[in-house]
């Protein structure tokens, strides 16, 4: 755990790390995740490999966010925040939580002025946090991550489950993967 | 109870075995944690970054911290006191406790006693009632009485809580003593259950009584090797397991170790046993076995390895006891700081449990209650996994077709009236359902308000999935695979 902090990178899951153009989440860096469908799977995966290492991780104003998913994707539940209704105060309570764990996430809920944003960032550079962002942030993010084309399998006609779709992911240049 | 804290000053200094009068600094997270006399004269404070210290003192010598070093230096202080104040439990490298009034009484008084131990090693001693004035009390090696006359005019920063003494600061309290003075009730109000213990600190109360309610036997976990096992860091492997089999085996209890004893056995018949104070979960317990083996450094190979869980209290972990990393305590006193300033409802941490719905099978804990220890386990009835990301807080009502534009029902035997073909939710643009499979269904509550539902999912042609509700003839999305 310790050489997280050195080489400045959190890691994550394997099927991510061809994704990521530097294989892990490079600490005080802004990610945008964006797609119709599919950027909360994402989010989670993007979780998993690092609080299974031992990072905190916090999510602010996604009170949809589905914590059986979460655990299923490998995130650990015992240091995963949630703030599903942070108010009026939220940008406030980013900030606080910027300070303290190392991977935060802003649900879509909150309205940001492109000021605010860009002291987050900057916060966020300071303190070598990572923060997840989505699709609507008024300033341009270090690193966008676009979830489309979700094909599906294993549910056809009157029998079977959703077992694991197949989504693009395209992160500067196109790339294929597998979501349950 | 009458605590003495043995001090060894600058102990991540002193350990690293340099002349005396050489100028050196150890820093850790980039700050000064220790410096020798000589650089202290030269300027050279704590919190200072390397910078500024190196700028202060030129010709300082600069060391990271290594605490499986202190503790390997620390070992043979611990054993000369040991030899005659046996029960002593180490807090961490350079510094000790130990309840004081058996050994008082032994050498002929407390002060009898503090001599004994500065003439067997270099150790500064202080006694008061409780750990945190007898901490204070060691740095100036006096007996304390009256705790809260004692701590009256230290700082608030030494209550070790750097945000709260900030605001005490700026709302003018400086001391100690003047924050005991405030009322308990708006201590709590404005700061909270954190703020409340550490005004009881302030005010000379002991910081843990020992609660034991219903006494918990004393847990132990113990590894036997067949074959002595030379290596420190194969024993340490071994330990490491050995820790987290005891955590877990607290944690299912609902607490945590507040006091470890960690014991080994050679195969010359040499055993060694030592007492470490602190909330520890499963990774501080494994250093803390590290570092004992690094500082006893057995002559034979080791036969046995075993960790008592001595002294446990119940409880949220990271908030009562700061946590056992790094990135735990920071993240412990960012969440409390968060929750003074949204409110004790508005932080939440989560844990999975038993039931039938997605939203069911949740349970979410507000930050600084403990964790519920529960079983998820698989339900009839429930929907099926891989669970969906989003779990709609409030389920949207939705329309379902079949290929008659009937709306789709469940029989009483749980068949569906008609396949699905369109499906719209919340009032909203019809699409097409291109697959979909169900009922799941469950009849809770017959004893009351009977609630019986089946479950869909349902996958259109916008290749959106959602997981369907039908519950007395209204159908909801209750969650989506977003």
């Amino acid at each position: 755990m310790c050489s997280l902090h050195s080489v400045g990178m959190l890691t994550v899951v394997p099927p991510l790390q061809e994704i990521l153009p530097d294989g892990g989440l490079r600490r005080g860096s802004v990610l945008c995740l964006s797609g119709a469908i599919g950027s909360t799977s994402l989010l989670l995966a993007l979780l998993s490999g690092a609080t299974a290492e031992g990072s905190w991780a916090a999510v602010v104003g996604l009170p949809g966010l589905g914590v059986e998913a979460a655990a299923g994707f490998g995130v650990a539940l015992e240091r995963l925040v949630l703030v599903p209704y942070p108010g009026t105060v939220w940008l406030e309570a980013v900030a606080t939580l910027i300070d303290a764990i190392d991977l935060v996430a802003i649900g879509s809920s909150g309205r940001c002025r492109p000021n605010d944003a860009r002291r987050l960032a900057a916060r966020v550079r300071d303190r070598g946090a990572i923060l997840l962002v989505p699709r609507a942030w008024p300033v341009s993010p270090d690193l966008s991550l676009e979830v489309s084309a979700p094909r599906w399998s294993g549910l056809d006609a009157g029998y079977g489950t959703l077992t694991r779709r197949r989504v693009t992911v395209r992160c500067a240049g196109e790339r294929q993967l597998w979501l349950p | 109870m009458r605590t003495l804290v043995a001090w060894a000053p600058d102990w991540p200094v002193a350990s690293a075995g340099f002349p005396p009068d050489t100028a050196v600094a150890v820093l850790a997270d980039r700050r000064v944690v220790a410096a020798s006399e000589a650089a202290r004269r030269e300027g050279v404070r704590l919190g200072l970054r390397r910078r500024e210290a190196e700028s202060r003192c030129p010709g300082l010598v600069v060391l990271e911290r290594d605490l499986a070093a202190e503790a390997r230096a620390f070992e043979p202080v611990v054993a000369a006191v040991a030899a005659f104040c046996p029960r002593l439990a180490i807090i961490r490298p350079g510094l000790l406790a130990l309840d004081a009034r058996g050994p008082a009484r032994y050498f002929g008084g407390e002060e009898a006693l503090c001599r004994r131990i500065a003439d067997a090693a270099p150790l500064r001693c202080g006694i008061a009632d409780g750990h945190f004035a007898a901490t204070l009390a060691a740095r100036q090696g006096v007996v304390v009485q009256d705790n809260r006359t004692f701590l009256a005019p230290f700082g608030v920063e030494v209550l070790e809580r750097p945000e709260l003494a900030d605001l005490l600061r700026r709302l003018g309290i400086h001391t100690l003593g003047a924050f005991a003075d405030l009322p308990t009730a708006s201590v709590i109000a404005r700061f909270g259950a954190d703020g409340a213990r550490a005004q009881a600190l302030a005010r000379g109360e002991e910081d843990h009584p020992l609660r034991t309610e219903a006494p918990v036997e004393a847990l132990a976990r113990t590894t036997v090797f067949d074959d002595p096992v030379d290596r420190v860091d194969v024993a340490a492997l071994a330990g490491r397991s050995l820790a987290t089999d005891l955590a877990e085996a607290l944690a299912d209890r609902g607490v945590v170790c507040s006091l470890l004893r960690i014991e080994a056995e050679t195969e010359h018949g040499e055993s060694l046993s030592r007492l470490w104070r602190g909330g520890l979960g499963p990774d501080a317990m494994a250093e803390r076995l590290r570092w004992q083996l690094d500082g006893w450094a057995p002559t034979a190979g080791i036969t046995l390895l075993r960790l008592v869980a001595e002294e446990v209290v119940g409880g949220s972990q990271p908030a009562l006891w700061g946590g056992t990393s790094a990135a735990d305590r920071r993240a412990a006193r960012g969440l409390d700081r968060l929750r003074g300033i949204l409110g004790p409802d508005a932080v939440f941490t989560a844990a999975l449990r038993g039931g039938r719905g997605p939203a069911d099978r949740v349970v979410l804990v507000p930050w600084g209650e403990p964790r519920p220890r529960l079983q998820p386990a698989p339900w009839p009835g429930c929907h099926p996994q891989p669970a969906p990301a989003m779990v709609h807080p409030n389920p949207l009502r939705a329309e379902v077709t079949d290929a008659d534009g009937e709306p789709v029902a469940v029989s009483a035997r749980g068949s569906p009236s008609g396949a699905p073909e369109r499906l719209s939710v919340d009032g909203g643009p019809w699409s097409d359902v291109v697959a979909w499979s169900g009922p799941w269904t469950s009849d809770e509550r017959w004893w009351g308000e009977r609630r019986r539902r089946a479950r869909f999912q349902i996958l259109t042609s916008d290749r959106v999935a959602h997981l369907c509700l039908l519950e007395r003839g209204q159908w909801w999305i209750e969650a989506t695979y977003d």
